[in-house]
């Protein structure tokens, strides 16, 4: 049903005057997504949390301690004061600090496996769906596989072997999980245009089957796997920092919310605070980009709803 | 239904050995030492221990035959023995009941307020009722579950004493009903969600002008015609939530101590012991497949248009 209704509003893609009408009528769609507070106030925590990642160092001096690394034992688990808006962690590390480089690694793990699984998505579905046949006999059956497994059981599976805890071997594994989906949304989008009378045009002109892919019909199908993927980040954030709660993703030299966390289920009957700071902001930031994803998928992709 | 049955199971048989394959491979064919693998990181591995090990799991032998032996041994319910020299399989046995308690409790939870949700949301489509709960389920779906889980626990269980904080001391229903009411509410937006498109769309059958023109009152057509129909596409969500609701288990399981399935992979997890990991990932692999399976069937059977198509 869904590719039935991915063809009808193709259809008036196919005029061809559209080139000429863009670029006025992309910066109104711009001027008005800028008015709309469920696009605006997501989009500017987004930045933020994107800004404290890539520049740590700006953020956590506000109040003076901004070394996550300064730690004395002595101030183990105290609560906020004076300097130390978020109090202390176990080590006796200033937590405001630490909370702020935390940033760092859950958006890098949501960004790398967000780019990693949109390129296998991207890449495989629009082979499955272009050249059907073989390929895509196997391409389905292989996502048939993975859609078997429940994804987190997967993962713990796989990190659980795994010599390396790092940003990348933790996406790698992420993106081994979670591109599944993608690819059959890729898959069907592809089918959907593959049939369209322009790209019988573009075959009848001549053009080999990776031109017409390239040039014909990614640049119409690509649309509602980008916005999935946007939606994708928060739920890769989340999937990363339960991960790295359960003891089997970033370990504890590295600085992150989940080990953060992780840390705090020991404490947090007597010291909430080590559990409320990360968690706020790792809610604030996966909410973010949930709500952001969701406006975008309304507003470029109502048929996916 | 015989055939689509067939068709069914064939399916499932390359799914079944693709999944096992990958979690044997995942253990035993990624780099690195398998004999250190299993027994952890920082454990010291004897002579007389990789021994045991490369004879228990044929390490000798080809990759194949390797995975050949396993799977056999998987048919028979051998899922192998834990490094404390436990049989995962009983530890499977001792886990079982209170793993199933839960999900069967989250599952009852979930599927009554998903689908209460659901049919208000849709009722009240477009007022302040059915932006609230979308409002709520965003919330929901834009929150790590174990945090919520962990507030729920401290604010409920410790601080107002209003559920056991953790534990199974206090039997069925008090002991299970926090635990469950986090992990449903997981599955609660997408449940509900669904449940409005597809009670929306029901609204509008030709079969519903039909029962107006009968004189029937409002609520009967809601709840015999409308509800009934729509609930169809919900079955099929709920069986494929009962494979995440086997997730949530390791987490929901370790947070409140509840002694289940997911509790020993929490705890095999931390203590690095591979086999209890593996052994019970793949019963969870299993159980997820056949619910799907019996999920399709009884889909097929409820709507005949997906059998014929």
């Amino acid at each position: 049903m869904r590719s039935r209704g991915g063809q009808l509003v193709a259809a008036p893609s196919e005029n061809p005057p559209i080139e000429t009408e863009a670029p006025a009528g992309r910066r109104g769609v711009l001027r008005g997504l800028f008015r709309k507070p469920r696009f605006v106030i997501p989009a500017t925590i987004v930045v933020l949390v994107c800004l404290i990642a890539a520049f740590p160092a700006l953020f956590s001096g506000w109040f003076g301690n901004g070394d996550p690394h300064v730690c004395a034992l002595g101030n183990s688990g105290l609560g906020p004061r004076a300097g130390h808006p978020f109090g202390f962690d176990i080590q006796g590390c200033d937590l405001y600090a630490n909370v702020i480089y935390g940033a760092r690694n859950s958006i890098s793990i949501g960004l790398l496996t967000t780019a990693l699984t949109l390129i296998v998505a991207i890449t495989l579905g629009a082979l499955a769906g272009y050249f059907g046949g073989v390929v895509d006999l196997m391409i389905s059956r292989v996502m048939d596989v993975f859609f078997g497994f429940p994804t987190l059981i997967g993962m713990i599976v796989v990190l659980e072997t795994f010599p390396v805890h790092s940003v990348v071997s933790v996406s790698l594994v992420l993106a081994l999980f979670s591109w599944t989906v993608l690819t059959r949304v890729m898959r069907s989008s592809v089918l959907a245009k593959k049939n369209l009378s322009y790209i019988t045009a573009a075959r009848g002109l001549g053009a080999g089957p990776f031109r017409i892919l390239l040039r014909h019909i990614l640049p119409n199908s690509v649309t509602p796997v980008a916005v999935l993927a946007s939606l994708n980040i928060g739920a890769v954030i989340t999937a990363e920092s339960a991960l790295t709660f359960l003891g089997v993703g970033l370990k504890a030299p590295s600085i992150s919310w989940g080990v953060q966390l992780n840390t705090a289920q020991e404490y947090f009957t007597t010291d909430f605070h080590l559990l409320l700071f990360p968690a706020l902001f790792l809610i604030i930031t996966v909410l973010a980009f949930v709500l952001l994803g969701d406006f975008l998928r309304d507003e470029f992709d109502p048929e996916l709803r | 239904m015989g055939r689509y049955l067939l068709r069914r199971i064939l399916l499932m048989i390359p799914v079944l050995f693709g999944t096992t394959f990958v979690i044997y491979a995942a253990v035993f064919a990624l780099p690195g030492d398998p004999v250190q693998a299993l027994a952890g990181p920082n454990t010291v591995v004897t002579a007389a221990f990789r021994n045991a090990v490369d004879q228990k799991y044929h390490l000798d032998e080809p990759f194949l035959l390797r995975y050949w032996h396993y799977l056999v041994a998987l048919l028979h319910g051998d899922f192998g023995v834990d490094l404390n020299n436990v049989e995962v399989s009983s530890i499977i046995t001792a886990s079982l009941p209170t793993t199933v308690d839960l999900a069967l409790t989250t599952w009852v939870l979930e599927a009554v307020l998903g689908v209460a949700l659901g049919v208000v949301a849709a009722v009240r489509a477009g007022k302040t009722a059915d932006y609230a709960i979308l409002g709520g389920s965003m919330l929901v779906l834009g929150m790590p579950y174990f945090i919520i889980a962990y507030v729920a626990q401290v604010v409920l269980g410790v601080w107002l004493g209003w559920f056991p904080a953790s534990g199974i001391e206090d039997g069925w229903p008090m002991s299970y009903l926090l635990p469950a009411a986090c992990l449903a509410l997981f599955g609660l937006p997408e449940i509900s969600r669904l449940t409005r498109a597809s009670v929306l769309e029901n609204l509008h059958a030709d079969y519903v002008d039909t029962a107006v023109t009968k004189g029937l009152s409002r609520m009967r057509i809601l709840y015999r015609h409308v509800v009934r129909n729509s609930l169809i596409p919900v079955t099929s969500m709920l069986g494929v939530n009962l494979g995440f609701l086997l997730s949530g288990t390791i987490l929901i399981e370790g947070i409140f101590n509840l002694p289940g399935l997911g509790y020993q992979i929490f705890q095999g997890v931390q203590q690095h012991n591979g086999p209890v990991v593996v052994g019970i990932s793949t019963l969870f692999v299993l159980v997820f497949l056949v619910v799907n399976l019996i999920v399709d069937l009884l889909y097929g059977a409820l709507d005949p248009r997906i059998r014929l198509a």
